[in-house]
C-alpha cells in the first residue's frame, strides 16, 4: 500500500464560503433557535429515503437486540444490579469523584473538572495548544457533540477528524449525527458513497474513483482516509462510556477498531466524561459490559473493549493522559427526585430504537444531540425549559412505553416524560401572556377540560350539546373541516357522528327508569 | 362453558353472582361509544354481576395529566374518588383510562399533599379492572359465550399492553369467541399514533404513525380491526375510513357480548 501523504489545509467548497480545516456542518450546533419540533418533523417526514432508511435500521437493531435479550436468562437480574449500582453512584456521586479523581492521579492522569461546555472545551483547546497540536483525532463520543467541540477547536485553529465510520460519514457530509449510537443511522450506501467521492480530496486521501456502494469498499475507503490521519495524529480525544473509582480506569468500548487506533499511537489522550459515568469499582464491568453491548448494537461482546489505568512510560498507548469531568447541568438533573434517574443512562440508544415517533422523525427534528425518549428526557433538564424548543420535546412523544420496556437501566421513560410536561406547563402558566397562540389556546382549553370534568353536572350538560350536535348530523361522518384543533385531527382522518344518545342517557332510560 | 351453558346456569351459579359491580364507563365511551359500555353491561350480566353506574363519574383526567397540567387533573381525580368509593369492583373498558387511575392517581394525589385524598384515592384506585383483567384475573372466565363469525385483527393499544401488563388476556378471550378468525397483526406493538392530545401537539407525526398501522390492519385482510381502547380505534379507523378500505373497528366487548342468539 502506498499513501502519498496529504497535508492539513483549507477548504472553501461546501463551506458557506469560509476557508475552512474540516467541513462545515449544515445545521447550528446547539439548535436552539431551531423550529419546535412539531414543526420541524414535518420536513423530516417528507423524506422518503431517510424514512426507509429510518424503518430498516431500526427494526434491524430491535430485532437483534430481542435476540439478544432472549438468550440471556439472567437479563432481568442484569438491569436490577445495573439499576442499583447507577443509583448508588447518583446517591454518593461527591464520594465517588472523589475517590475517582484520586485513583486516576495516582495512576498518572491530569484530572480537569468543567462546569459547562464551554469550560470542557476550553480546556481541550488549552491542553492541544500547550501540545502544540493543530489537528486531532477523535473517537465517537456525544459528550463532545453536546458541547459542539469540533466548531469550537475549528475556530480555535485546531482540526476534529471524526474516526468513527458513522461519524465519518456525518462530518462529511456536513450534517449533524441523528443517533446516539450509529449516527448516521438516516444515510444509506448509495449515499455515503456519494459523499465519500465529493468530500473526501478535499479533507485528505481521495476516495478511489471507482468505490461502489458495496459496504467492504467503502470501509476501504475510510480505512484509507483515515490511516494517515490516525499516523500524523499527536492527540486523541475521546469520551468514555465508563470510569472505575477503585482503579482509576477509563473504559471505552466500541466496534470498529478506530478507538483502538486513537488510544494507542496518538502522545496525548483527553477524555471528556460527563460526571454520572462513575461507576464505583472494575467489578461492576461485569454487569454492564453484559448489558451495552447486547442492548445497544445486539451483540454479545463490542469487538474492542480498553481500559486505560494511566500512563506507562515507553510502552503502547498515551505518555499523557488528561480526563475531564463535566457538569454541564447535571448536577441540576441530580437535584430533580424524579428527573434524576436518567442519570443512570448508559447510551445505548435501546430507546431511541424501540421509539415509534423517532422512527419516523429521524434525529434532526428533536434539537438535541440526544434525540428519542433520553434526549427528551435528558435535555430538557440539562437546558432548562426556558426555551420553545427545549418546552416542545417532552411532547413529542406518545406515551406509548416501549422505551420502559427495553431499558438496561430500567430508567421510567414516561414517567419522567409527564413531569417535565408538568414543568413546562407550570412555566406556561406562571407567564400570563403567552407569545405563542397555541400555547395560549391550549392553557384554555386545559384549564376549561378541568372545570368540565371536576363535576358531573357540568359534564352532563356538554353532553346535551354533543347529543344536539349528533341530531344535527344526521349520522353523517365528520370528513376535513377548516376548524382549528379539529382541523388537526380531521385533516387526516373521518370521525362517525356523534350518537344521539350517550351511554349515560341510555343508562337512565333503560336501567334507571324501569327501576 | 358455552353461550347456552351459561345463560342456562341457574343466577346462584353464575361466576359473578352476588357481585355489584361499578362501570366506569370513561368520557370518550360516553360520549362517542355507548354500545361499547351496553356490551359491558351485557357481558357482565350475562355473567351474574349487579352492574351499577354512577353518575357522579366523569373522567379518569388523562387529557389534562398527559399533557401536564396536574393541578387541572385534580378535580377529576376527587370525582372519581367521589363516584366509586364504596365498590369492591369497578370495570372500565379501557386499558389507557384504568391505567390512568391506577398509576396517575395516586401520583397526582401525592403532589397534592392532602393525606385524605391519597388515601382515599389509594383505596378507590385499587378496586378499577380493565374488563379482560375483571373477566379472567376475578371471574375466572375465559369462554364468555360469545359468537362472532368474521376475520378480525387485534391491536394490543399501548397502555394495556405496556402499563397494565394485560399479555395474553384478550387474545385468550378472543380465542374463545365461536365462529371468528383471528389474524395476527404485523408491527402489531408499535403505537397506532394516538397519543390524546399528542394527536393534536404532533399532528403531523400522528397522522404517519396511524397511517402505518393503518397499513398494516389492511394488510391482514381482516374485516374487522378491535382493541381494548376506543381512542385507539376511533385513530385507526378515522384514516382506514378517509381511504375507503371497507375495515371497521370494534371494541373487544361489543364482540365478547354477541352470542349466537343475538
Amino acid at each position: 500500500m502506498t499513501t502519498t501523504g496529504t497535508e492539513l489545509r483549507r477548504i472553501t467548497e461546501g463551506n458557506h464560503g469560509v476557508a475552512r480545516l474540516t467541513p462545515a456542518p449544515d445545521a447550528p450546533g446547539t439548535f436552539l433557535g431551531m423550529p419546535k419540533f412539531p414543526k420541524a418533523v414535518k420536513k423530516e417526514l417528507e423524506l422518503s429515503v431517510q424514512r426507509k432508511n429510518m424503518r430498516n435500521a431500526t427494526t434491524t437493531i430491535r430485532n437483534k437486540r430481542a435476540l439478544r435479550v432472549s438468550e440471556s436468562p439472567d437479563w432481568e437480574d442484569l438491569r436490577d444490579a445495573a439499576t442499583a449500582i447507577k443509583n448508588r453512584v447518583a446517591r454518593h456521586l461527591d464520594y465517588y469523584l472523589e475517590e475517582a479523581e484520586k485513583n486516576l492521579q495516582a495512576n498518572g492522569v491530569h484530572v480537569h473538572w468543567a462546569r459547562d461546555g464551554e469550560e470542557a472545551n476550553r480546556i481541550v483547546a488549552e491542553i492541544a495548544k500547550a501540545k502544540g497540536v493543530d489537528e486531532v483525532v477523535k473517537i465517537k463520543s456525544i459528550t463532545t457533540q453536546e458541547t459542539d467541540l469540533n466548531e469550537y477547536l475549528e475556530e480555535e485553529n485546531i482540526a476534529c477528524w471524526e474516526t468513527d465510520l458513522a461519524e465519518l460519514i456525518v462530518q462529511l457530509g456536513h450534517d449533524r449525527p441523528s443517533h446516539i449510537v450509529v449516527p448516521a443511522i438516516h444515510r444509506n450506501r448509495a449515499e455515503v458513497r456519494e459523499i465519500f467521492l465529493r468530500e473526501m480530496k478535499n479533507y485528505g486521501r481521495p476516495a478511489p474513483t471507482d468505490v461502489t456502494s458495496n459496504p467492504p469498499e467503502l470501509a476501504n475507503a475510510a480505512r484509507l482516509h483515515l490511516r494517515e490521519k490516525f499516523l500524523r495524529a499527536k492527540m486523541a480525544v475521546s469520551g468514555g462510556n465508563f470510569v472505575c473509582a477503585d482503579t482509576g480506569s477509563l473504559v471505552i468500548v466500541e466496534s470498529e477498531g478506530n478507538g483502538r487506533m486513537c488510544l494507542t499511537l496518538p502522545e496525548t489522550l483527553v477524555s471528556l466524561v460527563g460526571i454520572e459515568k462513575i461507576i464505583p469499582k472494575f467489578d461492576d464491568l461485569e454487569v454492564f459490559l453484559k448489558l451495552l453491548p447486547r442492548s445497544a448494537t445486539g451483540e454479545r461482546m463490542n469487538p474492542y473493549n480498553s481500559v486505560w489505568s494511566g500512563v506507562t512510560e515507553g510502552n503502547d498507548g498515551p505518555q499523557e493522559q488528561h480526563i475531564i469531568f463535566m457538569d454541564n447541568g447535571r448536577t441540576d438533573v441530580l437535584a430533580d427526585k424524579i428527573g434524576r434517574e436518567v442519570l443512570r443512562c448508559i447510551r445505548c440508544a435501546s430507546c431511541i430504537n424501540v421509539c415509534p415517533v423517532y422512527e419516523r422523525a429521524g434525529g434532526h427534528a428533536y434539537g438535541s444531540v440526544y434525540p428519542g425518549p433520553i434526549g427528551i428526557t435528558l435535555t430538557p433538564q440539562l437546558r432548562g425549559v426556558d426555551d420553545p424548543v427545549d418546552r416542545a420535546m417532552p411532547y413529542a412523544c406518545s406515551l406509548c412505553a416501549a422505551c420502559n420496556e427495553v431499558c438496561p437501566v430500567k430508567i421510567p421513560f414516561t414517567d419522567i416524560i409527564l413531569h417535565l410536561r408538568n414543568r413546562v406547563a407550570d412555566a406556561e402558566k406562571a407567564e400570563k401572556i403567552s407569545k405563542d397562540p397555541e400555547v395560549a389556546v391550549e392553557k384554555v382549553l386545559m384549564k376549561t377540560a378541568g372545570w368540565i370534568f371536576g363535576d358531573a353536572k357540568r359534564f352532563e350538560a356538554v353532553q346535551l350539546g354533543t347529543r344536539g350536535a349528533g341530531k344535527l348530523l344526521h349520522g353523517k361522518p365528520l370528513g376535513p373541516i377548516p376548524v382549528p384543533v379539529a382541523d388537526r385531527w380531521l385533516r387526516y382522518r373521518d370521525v362517525d357522528a356523534l350518537p344521539t344518545d350517550t351511554f349515560r342517557s341510555w343508562w337512565k332510560k333503560n336501567r334507571e327508569d324501569g327501576k | 362453558m358455552t353461550a347456552t351453558s351459561v345463560n342456562a346456569k341457574t343466577a346462584a351459579n353464575k361466576p359473578g353472582a352476588g357481585m355489584t359491580v361499578g362501570l366506569f364507563i370513561t368520557c370518550v365511551n360516553d360520549v362517542m361509544f355507548p354500545q361499547t359500555g351496553q356490551a359491558v353491561v351485557t357481558i357482565l350480566e350475562r355473567l351474574g354481576c349487579k352492574v351499577e353506574f354512577p353518575r357522579a363519574q366523569t373522567c379518569c383526567g388523562q387529557m389534562t395529566t398527559n399533557t401536564g397540567y396536574y393541578d387541572e387533573s385534580i378535580p377529576t381525580v376527587k370525582q372519581y374518588v367521589k363516584a366509586f368509593s364504596g365498590y369492591d369492583y369497578v370495570v372500565a373498558p379501557s386499558g389507557s383510562c384504568t391505567a390512568a387511575v391506577r398509576h396517575q392517581h395516586p401520583m397526582l394525589a401525592q403532589k397534592t399533599g392532602d393525606q385524605g385524598l391519597i388515601r382515599d384515592v389509594d383505596q378507590v384506585a385499587t378496586k378499577l379492572f380493565d374488563l379482560p383483567e375483571f373477566l379472567i384475573d376475578v371471574l375466572g372466565v375465559v369462554d364468555v359465550g360469545a359468537y362472532f363469525p368474521h376475520t378480525i385483527t387485534y391491536h394490543p393499544s399501548c397502555h394495556g399492553k405496556r402499563l397494565l401488563g394485560l399479555g395474553d388476556r384478550p387474545y385468550e378471550l378472543l380465542r374463545n369467541v365461536r365462529g371468528m378468525t383471528m389474524v395476527p397483526l404485523p408491527m402489531e406493538e408499535q403505537c397506532c399514533g394516538f397519543g390524546g392530545t399528542f394527536s393534536i401537539k404532533n399532528p403531523d407525526m400522528s397522522a404517519a404513525m396511524a397511517a402505518d398501522k393503518a397499513r398494516h390492519v389492511r394488510e391482514t385482510g381482516a374485516e374487522y380491526v378491535v382493541g381494548d381502547d376506543n381512542s385507539c380505534l376511533l385513530n385507526i379507523v378515522g384514516v382506514l375510513s378517509r381511504g375507503n378500505s371497507g375495515v371497521k373497528a370494534i371494541h373487544l366487548a361489543e364482540i365478547l357480548a354477541n352470542t349466537e342468539e343475538d
